[in-house]
């Protein structure tokens, strides 16, 4: 096997063990403490508050921190190989900006209290596809894509959705502002099963969709021009690879909220790891957002235990920490 | 010979500023020829067309007797394969930037190349002499070698007509002769169509069979070289006093330039 697909395997294979460790401390440690003998015996009996910590509280959150750790990495590294810019993440297109203004709206508004409790993640799921929609159709002029255009409209757009935002935070009422700011800091606390489900068949579903675009993902590297020359379709390609990014974001942040980062220095970790090869950069980086919005839900849970902080704080704080840290020290090439 | 590439009243470019008009050309298959002109003249918009970047307005391109138009974008990347003046250096090694060549080949499922793909990216890398560099990143190689290694990737592409556009730009002259007597040796040996904008008129000259001068968005002369390389429509196009000399060895013309205060001492004389 050529040494290339043998690094491919064993770094799959390394994120595939954290994860299984991730997944387990997940379970293990809370506000109760469970050793793994004590997890396996709990699982086993089925019965007992114990087994509805760990199948209740703790399952939920980590199979949403799953799904949403790795949709949000996958739409990170999907948008920096579509604009072949590495600065670009899932918020950059203003998508968290809308869904979080249409999250305001319906809090200031008290349409969840009209519309019960799938309203709030709903709202925040319309703002971002009213969001995709604007950006999409003003970067489109005579059925041609232009991907500076539409990074350009994306920033303006989240401008005025979080002046908006502002608007309406400072003309609410205390208790609305409250729900609002915690809302956008994000949180894995999601106790409705429907809403978890569908974001960990959204978020493996566009993994899937996204891997029919790895070889025209790797030919967008030497530039759209090029990738053309390759026989690459690169209109319809990144028109696609765009809406996937979009939803990806929209559905994730519209459930667990913003949480920011994971877009942005995942997919530049395992890069430097891994390699730029779309092909195993794709995986690696869902595996990777995984694993790290798992354990900063661990920590983000029992950092001030009984009390939570929001995860998008852990996230920012200790993925920019980090970031900065492996940057520095790390001397071997980027392949 | 096959008549291999068709280019019919051509009308392409860019609407409101610059339009190619009237472009006729019949190439045959084998041919070795070089585009000439001075900036802006429409070379590069020329193989913008040809490659389907740009929207033809009027006139048709027959590949082989097939319109281009109605070729897919994989099937035009099997027949034509073009390299830039330009070489992007991505993060990845020589081997996988020119196995990139064969992505028109690879069934959309396709996820890894066959055996087949690296034997050939290897054969191409070896007859551009860039093979012991196929471990190294293409930002750690020069630019000469960046430019052989952009020409094994688009001889990984195993087209039947390669464009070149400006292939020896900013290379030194010996990675300039290197460069050209490989497209020189593709050409002959493995019957490939090669269609190069070059500025460089006494390379144009010396290594290809055939030129077309262009100038202001139509061709203003083609021919051998000693046809198109003469003084008069030197002067003209390019607006600048030439001598022209023939090489004594290969017996093809020889632009000299020569410089406004050498031209008015010459006139004084």
């Amino acid at each position: 096997m050529r040494s290339k697909y043998l690094k491919w395997i064993t770094g799959i294979m390394i994120l595939l063990i954290l994860l299984v460790t991730s997944v387990l401390l997940a379970f293990s440690i809370g506000e109760v403490n469970f050793s793994i003998p004590e997890l396996i015996e709990i699982l086993r009996n089925k019965t007992g508050i114990e087994y509805t910590i760990v199948s209740s509280i703790r399952f939920p959150r980590i199979l949403l921190g799953f799904s949403v750790g790795g949709a949000l990495s996958l739409a990170g590294v999907i948008l920096q190989g579509v604009y072949r810019n590495p600065l670009v993440e899932p918020y950059t297109l203003g998508i968290s900006g809308g869904a979080a203004l249409g999250v305001a709206i319906t809090i200031v508004f008290n349409l969840n209290s009209t519309f019960g409790i799938y309203m709030l993640p709903f709202s925040g799921f319309l703002g971002a596809i009213c969001t995709i929609f604007i950006v999409y159709f003003l970067s489109v002029s005579k059925n041609l894509f232009n991907i500076n255009k539409m990074l350009l409209i994306g920033v303006m757009i989240s401008f005025i959705a979080s002046s908006t935002m502002m608007f309406l935070l400072s003309t609410t009422t205390a208790e609305n502002l409250h729900s609002i700011v915690f809302w956008v800091m994000g949180s894995l606390d999601e106790p409705d099963m429907f809403l978890v489900k569908s974001v960990f068949f959204a978020s493996i579903t566009g993994l899937c969709i996204t891997y029919l675009f790895a070889n025209p993902l790797n030919a967008l590297r030497l530039g759209e021009s090029k990738a053309k020359h390759l026989g690459v379709n690169t209109n319809f390609t990144i028109r696609v690879l765009f809406i996937i990014a979009s939803l990806l974001t929209g559905i994730s942040v519209a459930v667990a909220g913003v949480i920011g980062f994971v877009g942005l220095i995942i997919p530049h970790l395992l890069r430097i790891i891994i390699g730029s090869d779309f092909r195993v950069l794709l995986i690696s980086s869902f595996l990777g957002g995984s694993i790290f919005v798992i354990l900063c839900d661990v920590i983000s849970r029992t950092i001030i235990a009984p009390n939570e902080l929001p995860i998008g704080v852990i996230t920012g704080m200790i993925g920019g920490v980090v970031f900065i840290v492996v940057l520095s020290k790390l001397k071997f090439s980027i392949r | 010979m096959q008549e291999f590439l068709t280019i019919n009243n051509l009308k392409c470019g860019y609407p409101g500023s610059f339009m190619l008009e009237d472009i006729h050309m019949k190439i045959e298959k084998g041919s070795f020829i070089g585009i000439v002109g001075p900036n802006g003249s429409g070379k590069t918009t020329l193989f913008r067309g040809i490659t389907g970047e740009i929207q033809v307005r009027k006139g048709n391109i027959l590949l082989k007797g097939i319109d281009t138009f109605t070729m897919s974008a994989k099937q035009k990347a099997q027949k034509l394969a073009i390299v830039t003046q330009n070489t992007e250096a991505p993060d990845m090694t020589v081997e996988d930037y020119v196995l990139m060549g064969r992505l028109p080949y690879k069934k959309h499922f396709q996820l890894f190349e066959k055996e087949e793909d690296y034997v050939l990216a290897h054969k191409y890398m070896t007859l551009t002499g860039i093979f012991a560099h196929k471990d190294k990143l293409m930002c750690e190689l020069s630019g000469g070698e960046q430019q052989l290694a952009a020409i094994a990737r688009a001889l990984a592409q195993e087209p039947e007509l390669l464009l070149l556009d400006e292939p020896t730009s900013h290379l030194d002259i010996t990675h300039q002769v290197q460069i050209l007597n490989l497209i020189q040796h593709l050409n002959t040996t493995l019957h490939l169509t090669v269609l190069m904008i070059i500025h460089d008129l006494n390379l144009a000259g010396e290594y290809c069979d055939y030129l077309v001068m262009m100038h202001n968005g139509k061709i203003h002369t083609t021919g051998s070289p000693v046809q198109v390389l003469n003084y008069k429509h030197i002067e003209d196009v390019y607006n600048t006093v030439v001598i022209t000399q023939e090489n004594p060895l290969s017996k093809k013309p020889v632009v000299f330039l020569v410089s406004e205060k050498t031209f008015r001492r010459s006139q004084n004389d």
